[in-house]
């Protein structure tokens, strides 16, 4: 028996004329933390977005539980339980933080109020906004409000598009915190520049270079090897 | 926000108050009419307030829903005796087409991308246009027409002016409060997600198109009703009503008033009608007045540049900045204590 949450085989997209992923391949075991890294441009936003349905792939195969999602449209791939957190954090200026995290529930039953306290546990700052909205939040609030609302509904796969950016490091230990606490309810595929977030929340690693998956394995693996850090990440 | 939403509640409803008083105190026809034309064009604002305040969608050819509620009342009563019952009919027809063909448009175009979509509603309306140039038998062309409205019972009709006004304004508070509660239900805030960021809405698990065509479809029954009034308070129509004119007035008191706020486009209305009225009776005093839209031109160009969210808007905003700083030297002060 498998525990592969997700598969993606030789997948290609295409944005305008570029031709953005070339045969990406790279899967993600139940469970895990699976980080997505590579340089500037690599194509990382473009994997989560393909992932997604919003850069569609033009060939390939995307397995998600068994299902080919492919070709669905991005609203009935995230009914399947995928969520998003993009890189611009995706809030609603205009609605409020209870807003935003409303428009975020699919459904409203026992188990997503359950889902909702818990989040709003692991982000008080949220409960304490709740009536504020979206726009007027700091930096580090609106990554912490877009994380929350993905978590809320029945979501068995998290895609988080590089949540420390732009962050200050006392609010990048406290994503780090909670995404900590998120990986033991569910999986997530991290996309991450900053090594140090990336080396202690994920598990296994797949590296992307000019739109192909160059490199994967443990985690454990790539912090000991200074080569690859080198080579790929840039780091000395 | 429950004690503030009660507050401006309160207001609204005196302010409809002071409107129901106002005729018994001011009867001139023409200050009713004027008055009237508020109160329609107040509902026809708002109704595109629906779609471009709300929704995001810019809409060129919302003039077809209302010319489509005038023709449609006023054919009726032309064809059948002018009775209650034909007034009726005519106010059902005129909502019922005016709400298939803003779902058949919505269906067919709310796809496209905004500035394909505003160009095609441009096209449709301009078909309307022709198709009641062209269709003589039904509409009479350009030359329009006038129809008879069902008498009033009692000593009412002499105070027809002051029924119709009473009706119209009755019915533009019966509109403001039913849409205001749309907006802000579950709906409301999705239509607002929409418009602020389309993709994100469709990556939490939405399917965006019923929600634009459901909220094109409720825009445009009520731009129809707003047509309905129109044709009963002039009672005269003609393809007027389907020019690209209705549809700048309908965006030019949304703009000036506030996009997204409601009872902005009402007050836009109100401006640009009194405005109209006063500044054509100033074209003795200069031939630019005689070209009162040419002033409009300019306060529309300072609006957007010194106002881009509109008079409720640049208010609600100052509002919430000043209560905003209340609230942080509050917090000080009681750090400080």
């Amino acid at each position: 028996m498998t525990n592969t949450l997700l598969k993606l085989e030789q997948i290609n997209t295409y944005i305008d004329q570029f031709h953005i992923l070339q045969n990406v391949n790279f899967e993600v075991k139940s469970g895990e933390v699976t980080v997505l890294l590579g340089r500037n441009g690599a194509g990382k936003t473009t994997t989560l977005r393909s992932i997604m349905g919003l850069n569609s792939a033009l060939s390939g195969q995307i397995v998600y539980k068994d299902e080919d999602i492919t070709k669905l449209p991005a609203y009935k791939i995230a009914k399947k339980g995928i969520g998003y957190v993009p890189e611009d954090q995706g809030i609603f200026y205009d609605l409020t933080v209870g807003e935003n995290m409303r428009v975020g529930m699919r459904q409203e039953d026992e188990a997503t109020k359950d889902r909702m306290e818990w989040v709003l546990e692991l982000f008080p700052d949220l409960k304490k906004f709740w009536k504020k909205p979206g726009g007027q939040l700091s930096g580090g609030q609106k990554q912490m409000l877009s994380i929350a609302r993905s978590y809320v509904n029945d979501n068995d796969l998290l895609l988080i598009d590089e949540p420390s950016k732009g962050l200050a490091p006392v609010i990048v230990e406290k994503v780090i915190e909670s995404i900590e606490k998120m990986k033991e309810k569910t999986t997530v595929v991290l996309v991450e520049q900053n090594f140090y977030m990336a080396s202690r929340l994920g598990d296994s690693f797949f590296i992307l270079d000019d739109g192909m998956t160059v490199h994967q394995g443990d985690m454990k693996e790539l912090r000991e090897n200074e080569e690859l850090k080198r080579k790929y990440l840039g780091i000395a | 926000m429950i004690k503030t939403l009660q507050k401006s509640t309160w207001v609204y409803l005196f302010t409809g108050l002071m409107l129901v008083l106002l005729p018994f105190f001011k009867d001139e026809r023409w200050f009713l009419f004027l008055m009237i034309q508020i109160f329609v064009f107040g509902i026809f604002a708002m109704s595109y307030d629906l779609l471009l305040g709300y929704t995001g969608i810019v809409s060129f050819g919302h003039a077809m829903f209302f010319g489509v509620g005038a023709y449609s009342v006023a054919i009726t009563l032309d064809r059948f005796e002018p009775s209650f019952m034909s007034l009726l009919l005519g106010i059902v027809i005129a909502m019922a087409v005016g709400g298939l063909i803003a779902f058949i448009a919505g269906i067919l175009t709310l796809r496209l991308k905004s500035h394909y979509y505003a160009m095609l509603t441009l096209a449709l309306a301009n078909l309307f246009l022709v198709l009641a140039e062209k269709w003589r038998s039904l509409t009479k062309g350009n030359d329009g027409f006038t129809f008879q409205i069902p008498e009033l019972p009692g000593g009412l009709e002499d105070h027809r002016n002051m029924v119709i006004y009473l009706f119209c304004l009755v019915s533009m508070v019966v509109i403001f409060f039913g849409l205001k509660r749309l907006t802000e239900s579950p709906l409301g805030k999705i239509l607002v997600a929409i418009r602020e960021n389309e993709q994100r809405v469709v990556s939490l698990g939405y399917k965006i198109m019923p929600y634009k065509v459901i909220i094109s479809v409720i825009s445009g029954v009520v731009a129809s009703f707003a047509g309905v009034l129109y044709a009963i308070s002039i009672r005269f129509v003609d393809t007027s009503v389907f020019a690209i004119d209705m549809t700048l007035d309908a965006l030019l008191m949304t703009i000036i008033g506030g996009v997204g706020t409601l009872v902005g486009p009402i007050i836009g209305a109100g401006i640009i009608e009194f405005a109209h009225h006063y500044l054509s009776e100033l074209s003795d005093v200069h031939w630019i007045f005689e070209r009162w839209i040419i002033l409009f031109g300019i306060l529309y160009i300072l609006v957007v540049i010194f106002f881009p969210s509109g008079i409720v808007g640049t208010i609600n905003h100052k509002l919430a900045t000043r209560k905003q700083r209340k609230k942080e030297d509050e917090q000080s002060d009681k750090l400080a204590s």
